[in-house]
C-alpha cells in the first residue's frame, strides 16, 4: 500500500490546519503531516487556555476526512510530489530486537503539495545562554504547556515581539513570579507600531488585556539579557537598560528575538526565496508548479493571516480559484501587519555585541566566538570549525550568525532532520497499529462510499 | 498538581518519576533535576527551543538515542537516560 493523497499538507499548526481541513471539506483526498504529537503547532499547542477560533478549527479538523499523522518528521522530500517521513519516538520494545515493527518511515505522494512550516524563535549568543533553564520565550512556554510546573517560579522573560508579553501573560497566570519582560526594542520604536496598530484594534486589545496580567511586572524596553549566571543551570541573568546593570535572580530566563520562518523545505524544494521568505504569488503557489506556502514561512504575520493564507491555498489547490480571490483580497489587507511587525522587531544594532570570545555560538559543535569571527562566510566556517555542522543543521546558530556576521546560512540538503538509517535507504508506509490513522482513513473510506 | 493527577510512572537515569498524563519526556526530565544533555566540550544542556528544533533535549530512550524528548509524550513505563549518566558528568563525546 502506498500513501498517496490529492494534497498533502506539511505543518499542523493554523496555516496547515486551515489548508487542510479546507481541502478536505471541497472534496480532496488530503494528508496532513506534522513533527509534533498534536495539531495545533506552537500558538495553539495544547496545555494551555485556547481561543474559540483555535477550537472551531480543531472540531472541523476532526469532522473531516483528513488523514493525519502527527509526530512524524519530514526528513526529505525527493521530488514536489514525494515527502518521505519518520515516526518520531518509535523506538523497539527490546533494545536487542532487530525487528522493529513501530519505526516507521513513510512515502508520501501527492498531487499537489501545501507547505505550511511555521517559524521558531530567533536565539542570540550571550554569556551564560548555553545553561541548563535558558530556554527560548516560546520554548519556556513551550515547556510550561508540556507539563513543566511552574508555580512560584522566579522567571525573566527577554528578547523581542509580541510573543514575550503572551508567554509572561500565561505564565503569570500560572503563578509564576515574572520578575521582568525586557523588549530590546526602544519606546518610541514600539509606540510607532502601536500607532500604526490602530487598524487591528483587536490585536491591540489583545496586547492590553495581556499588559493587564502582568500589570505589577515591570516592563522595560530597549533592554536585554548580557549575562546568564549560574553553575550547572540558571541562578541569575544581568539585565542591561541604557547605561544601567543590574542581577535578577531566576530559576528561567525565557528569552527569544522574535521569529525565523522555517524555510528548509521548500528551500530544498527549489522554492524561490526572497528575503529569507518563501516567494509566493497571491494564490500562495511558489515558484515550483504544484507547490505552495501557507503561514509564516511567507512572512511572519499570526494565527488570522496564517489561517487566511492556509485557506487560500487549499482553495486554489482544489481549483475553487473564485473563493480563493476573494480571501486573496482580504489577505492583502493584512500584509501592512506583517511590515510592521518586521520593523517593530529590528534587531538594535548593540546586540551584536553581547556574545565575548569564548561565549558559544553553534550549540551543537561548541564552536565559539572567537574562532568564528575571522571567516568570510558561513561556508568557510562549516568547513573550518564545524558550525552548523551538528544535528540541529544550523537551525539554531545559523540565524544568529546571520545577525552577528552577515553570513548567509544556506545550502540545505537531505536529510532536513537527522534520519535513522534503515529509513533512509528503505521507505515504508507508517505501521498500520497507529490507531489515529486507521481511524482517519476509515472515516475517509466512508466518506467516499457515502453518495 | 495533586498527586493523583501524576498518574504516568516512568524512569529517569534509574530514578521512577510521575507525571500527569500529556506531559513531555523533556518536561520529565526537568522534573527529575536532570539536565538533558552533555555538550561536546562537556557542559550540562537543557531544553532551549522546546518545538524539535534545537536537539538540546535529546535523550535515551528505552535503550534508543538521540531522541527529541521535547518532541515525545511520556508513556508508562518507559526508561529514560542522559548523557549524565551514559557519559558521566563532565564527560566528552560526540553527540
Amino acid at each position: 500500500m502506498k500513501w498517496s493523497f490529492d494534497i498533502l499538507v506539511v505543518g499542523a499548526g493554523p496555516a496547515g490546519i486551515a489548508a487542510a481541513v479546507t481541502a478536505a471539506e471541497a472534496g480532496q483526498h488530503v494528508g496532513l503531516v506534522d513533527d509534533n504529537p498534536a495539531p495545533g503547532g506552537q500558538i495553539w499547542r495544547k496545555g494551555a487556555h485556547l481561543p474559540a477560533t483555535a477550537h472551531q478549527w480543531q472540531a472541523r479538523l476532526d469532522a473531516s476526512s483528513v488523514v493525519r499523522l502527527h509526530g512524524w518528521r519530514v526528513f526529505d522530500c525527493p521530488e514536489p510530489y514525494l515527502v518521505r517521513a519518520e515516526r518520531n519516538g518509535s523506538w523497539p520494545a527490546h533494545p536487542d530486537t532487530e525487528i522493529d515493527e513501530n519505526r516507521g518511515c513513510a512515502e508520501l505522494r501527492c498531487r499537489a503539495l501545501i507547505l505550511a512550516t511555521g517559524a521558531r524563535e530567533r536565539f542570540l549568543p550571550f554569556p551564560g545562554w548555553t545553561l541548563p533553564n535558558v530556554m527560548g520565550a516560546g520554548g519556556l512556554d513551550a515547556m510550561v504547556r508540556g507539563g513543566l510546573p511552574i508555580a512560584g517560579k522566579r522567571v525573566v522573560i527577554a528578547g523581542t515581539g509580541p510573543l514575550l508579553l503572551a508567554v509572561a501573560a500565561h505564565l503569570a497566570a500560572r503563578q509564576a513570579k515574572v520578575a521582568v519582560v525586557c523588549e530590546q526594542a526602544s519606546l518610541s520604536r514600539l509606540a510607532r507600531f502601536a500607532v500604526g496598530m490602530l487598524t487591528e484594534p483587536a490585536k491591540l486589545w489583545q496586547g492590553a488585556r495581556y499588559r493587564m496580567t502582568i500589570r505589577q511586572t515591570p516592563y522595560r524596553t530597549g533592554s536585554w539579557p548580557i549575562a546568564a549566571l549560574g553553575r550547572d543551570r540558571l541562578e541569575a541573568v544581568t539585565l542591561q537598560q541604557g547605561g544601567k546593570r543590574w542581577d535578577v535572580p531566576c530559576d528561567y530566563l525565557g528569552c527569544g528575538f522574535h521569529l525565523v520562518p522555517n524555510i528548509e523545505l521548500p528551500d530544498l524544494l527549489g522554492c524561490r526565496i526572497e528575503d529569507g521568505f518563501v516567494a509566493t504569488d497571491a494564490m500562495l503557489r511558489t515558484s515550483v508548479p504544484g507547490v505552495y506556502c501557507a503561514g509564516e514561512p511567507t512572512g511572519i504575520g499570526g494565527v488570522e493571516l496564517s489561517l487566511l493564507e492556509g485557506q487560500i491555498a487549499a482553495l486554489a489547490a482544489s481549483g475553487n480559484i473564485d473563493r480563493a480571490r476573494s480571501l486573496a483580497r482580504q489577505r492583502r489587507r493584512r500584509l501592512g501587519f506583517v511590515r510592521a511587525l518586521q520593523q517593530a522587531c529590528a534587531l538594535d544594532p548593540h546586540l551584536r555585541e553581547l556574545p565575548e570570545e569564548d561565549t558559544i555560538i553553534c550549540r551543537c559543535e561548541d564552536v565559539r566566538h572567537r574562532s568564528l569571527h575571522d571567516h568570510a562566510t558561513w561556508r568557510d566556517a562549516k568547513l573550518q570549525t564545524r558550525c552548523g555542522m551538528g544535528p540541529c543543521q544550523g537551525r539554531i546558530c545559523g540565524a544568529a550568525a546571520e545577525f552577528l556576521f552577515g553570513w548567509h546560512a544556506g545550502s540545505v540538503r537531505p536529510p532536513l532532520f537527522p534520519a535513522s538509517v534503515s529509513s533512509l535507504v528503505s521507505p515504508r508506509e507508517p505501521a498500520l497499529a497507529d490507531e489515529s490513522l486507521v481511524a482517519a482513513n476509515a472515516l475517509h473510506e466512508n466518506a467516499k462510499e457515502t453518495p | 498538581m495533586s498527586e493523583a493527577a501524576r498518574s504516568i510512572p516512568l524512569t529517569v537515569n534509574g530514578t521512577t518519576v510521575r507525571v500527569a498524563p500529556g506531559t513531555t519526556i523533556a518536561a520529565a526530565v526537568l522534573l527529575a533535576g536532570d539536565a538533558t544533555r552533555v555538550s561536546v566540550s562537556g557542559e550540562p544542556r537543557g531544553p532551549l527551543c522546546g518545538m524539535g528544533i534545537c536537539f538540546e533535549c535529546r535523550v535515551t530512550i528505552d535503550g534508543v538515542p538521540h531522541q527529541r524528548s521535547c518532541q515525545i509524550i511520556c508513556s508508562s513505563g518507559i526508561r529514560v537516560m542522559t548523557d549524565e549518566v551514559l557519559k558521566g558528568s563532565g564527560g566528552t563525546g560526540t553527540p
